[in-house]
């Protein structure tokens, strides 16, 4: 399970993995963000970030 | 006319017409003189050869020198087709010692004794010396097990892509069937290493087929796209590495692609329990498949704890599919307590294991922070300056002490393990932490505190306790 993080700033370039509340960048680049990528494939949706 | 005597050996001739009486002892005395030329041990009379075009000097025995020690051998092979040419040199120019012969590519071979060197000189220095100065050969990073960034030295038991030490990573299919440490059981390593990768299996476990139970490492594309694997011109590398087990037999790995698609299953055998063993594999490039080049993942180099038929092959061939050890391989897991130690791990291109690629500590850190970086580890450590944009939130920018391969993933110790300080007003512990604006070239951590902190001010943030960690991954 994910969960959008709106930074200080107010931008989301980040989601947070709830299972080891890991802060994961929007980079293709980046293997945790490839992993969010295919679980959104799977027709999964994140939790939307705190406002 | 007297006897007179010719030019090189200054044999005697004979007057013509004289030395009725003595022209005999003057002949043998020139026999003997010819005859000492060829004197076996090469301390004969000194002449010159002039070994003309098309003519040969057959060699089989020694030069010597003048004191008559040993100065050259020549060595035979049957049926050589390649040779070694020596040229000299006009003003100028440098002699040249080449492969030459029939082949259309030829190598060549220096090949020192023991553990002798090989060494070149300019100016009287030594500028080239092959036991210790060929350095970034080995596209294995951390190869001697010197880094330990995550852990500290301190044990894991890995979970499913888990890293332990720098750069090494387990698959396993089960949990809690085995743990991994650096220097695990304390036993001296190799000579010329201080560390090693220690696993040891935590119960008896029995393999199903498709368990899985590795030690691995993955090369990013860029560091083996040289290799120019899926194409015709794939080059042979061999893996080399110092291995100890508490078992015996025939053990298993794998050279895989970053897919997962082509796989190598390779073997080896420990011959005695609890025995440091150097083992090499060679392997031909493969000239198929799918191989990536720049910062993906480009090459899986796997060490097989324990793997089920399903993902076993069969040695010493390629296979399009993801196999991560050979058939009938050792399980490790399999006994409770055996232990598995490896070091000096080195992955280069061509077919002969050299000496392992020792480098700089600094060095060796920075290619592994390439991948992970660790912030923290000491009390009262800064981190660096922060500006809070709220009264709960601050936030502090760092450049990263190496570009890493992508943007990091960010990981944290207790939150409570950092420590926020604005201005005057005094230090608050954090209560979460964040990625704010992260790159592969700097990044900005996001601290959250309870109150106090004032809009606009500078503070900072440091360490509270030794447990403090911020954990940053780019890894393959």
């Amino acid at each position: 399970m994910y969960k959008l993080y709106k930074n200080g700033f107010g931008d989301i370039n980040t989601v947070i993995r709830l299972s080891d509340n890991a802060f994961i960048p929007f980079d293709p680049a980046n293997t945790d963000y490839q992993a969010y990528l295919k679980w959104l494939e799977e027709g999964n949706e994140p939790l939307p970030a705190d406002e | 006319m007297a006897d007179t005597t010719t030019t090189n050996l200054l044999l005697t001739k004979p007057e013509i017409g004289a030395s009725t009486d003595s022209w005999g002892t003057k002949i043998n005395t020139d026999l003997d003189s010819l005859d000492a030329v060829f004197t076996g041990a090469g301390t004969g009379t000194s002449v010159g050869l002039n070994i003309g075009s098309g003519k040969k000097l057959k060699l089989v025995g020694d030069v010597i020198d003048t004191n008559g020690n040993e100065l050259l051998k020549v060595s035979a092979t049957a049926s050589a087709v390649n040779e070694v040419t020596l040229a000299n040199a006009a003003t100028g120019g440098a002699p040249t010692l080449t492969a030459s012969g029939d082949d259309t590519n030829i190598g060549f071979k220096l090949v020192a004794k023991g553990t002798g060197e090989i060494t070149a000189k300019v100016n009287g220095s030594d500028v080239f010396n092959a036991s210790s100065n060929f350095s970034f050969k080995n596209r294995i990073i951390n190869g001697a097990m010197v880094i330990d960034q995550r852990n500290a030295g301190a044990s894991v038991t890995p979970t499913n892509v888990q890293y332990s030490l720098d750069r090494w990573q387990s698959f396993v299919s089960a949990a809690s069937k085995f743990t991994v440490q650096q220097n695990a059981g304390s036993v001296t390593p190799p000579a010329g290493f201080i560390n090693y990768l220690g696993a040891t299996s935590s119960s008896a476990y029995s393999l199903a087929a498709g368990d899985y139970f590795t030690i691995q490492q993955r090369i990013e594309g860029y560091n083996v796209s040289d290799l120019n694997f899926g194409s015709s011109n794939a080059k042979t590398i061999t893996v080399s590495f110092w291995v100890r087990s508490s078992l015996t037999g025939t053990f298993g790995g794998a050279i895989s692609n970053g897919a997962q698609n082509r796989g190598y299953p390779f073997t080896y055998t420990i011959s005695s329990a609890n025995t440091w063993e150097q083992k090499s594999v060679t392997i031909a490039g493969d000239t198929t498949g799918t191989w990536e080049t720049t910062n993906g993942n480009g090459m899986f180099v796997i060490f097989s704890l324990g793997t089920g038929t399903t993902y076993s092959g069969t040695a010493g061939a390629w296979a399009g599919s993801a196999l991560l050890s050979a058939t009938g391989a050792t399980s490790v897991v399999g006994t409770n307590g055996a232990t598995f130690y490896i070091t000096g791990v080195q992955l280069e291109k061509g077919s002969t294991a050299t000496s392992f690629d020792y480098r700089p500590y600094g060095t060796e850190l920075a290619l592994c922070q390439r991948y992970c970086q660790v912030w923290g580890g000491s009390s009262s450590q800064m981190l660096g300056t922060a500006w809070s944009f709220s009264t709960t939130a601050t936030v502090v920018s760092c450049l990263r002490p190496v570009v890493m391969r992508g943007t990091p993933t960010l990981t944290t110790s207790t939150v409570g393990d950092w420590t926020v300080f604005n201005g005057g007003a005094g230090t608050s512990s954090a209560t979460a932490i964040a990625l704010n604006r992260p790159s592969p070239y700097s990044t900005s951590f996001e601290f959250t505190v309870a109150s106090g902190l004032t809009s606009g001010q500078a503070g900072a943030v440091f360490t509270a306790n030794s447990n403090a960690r911020l954990y940053e991954s780019a890894e393959l």
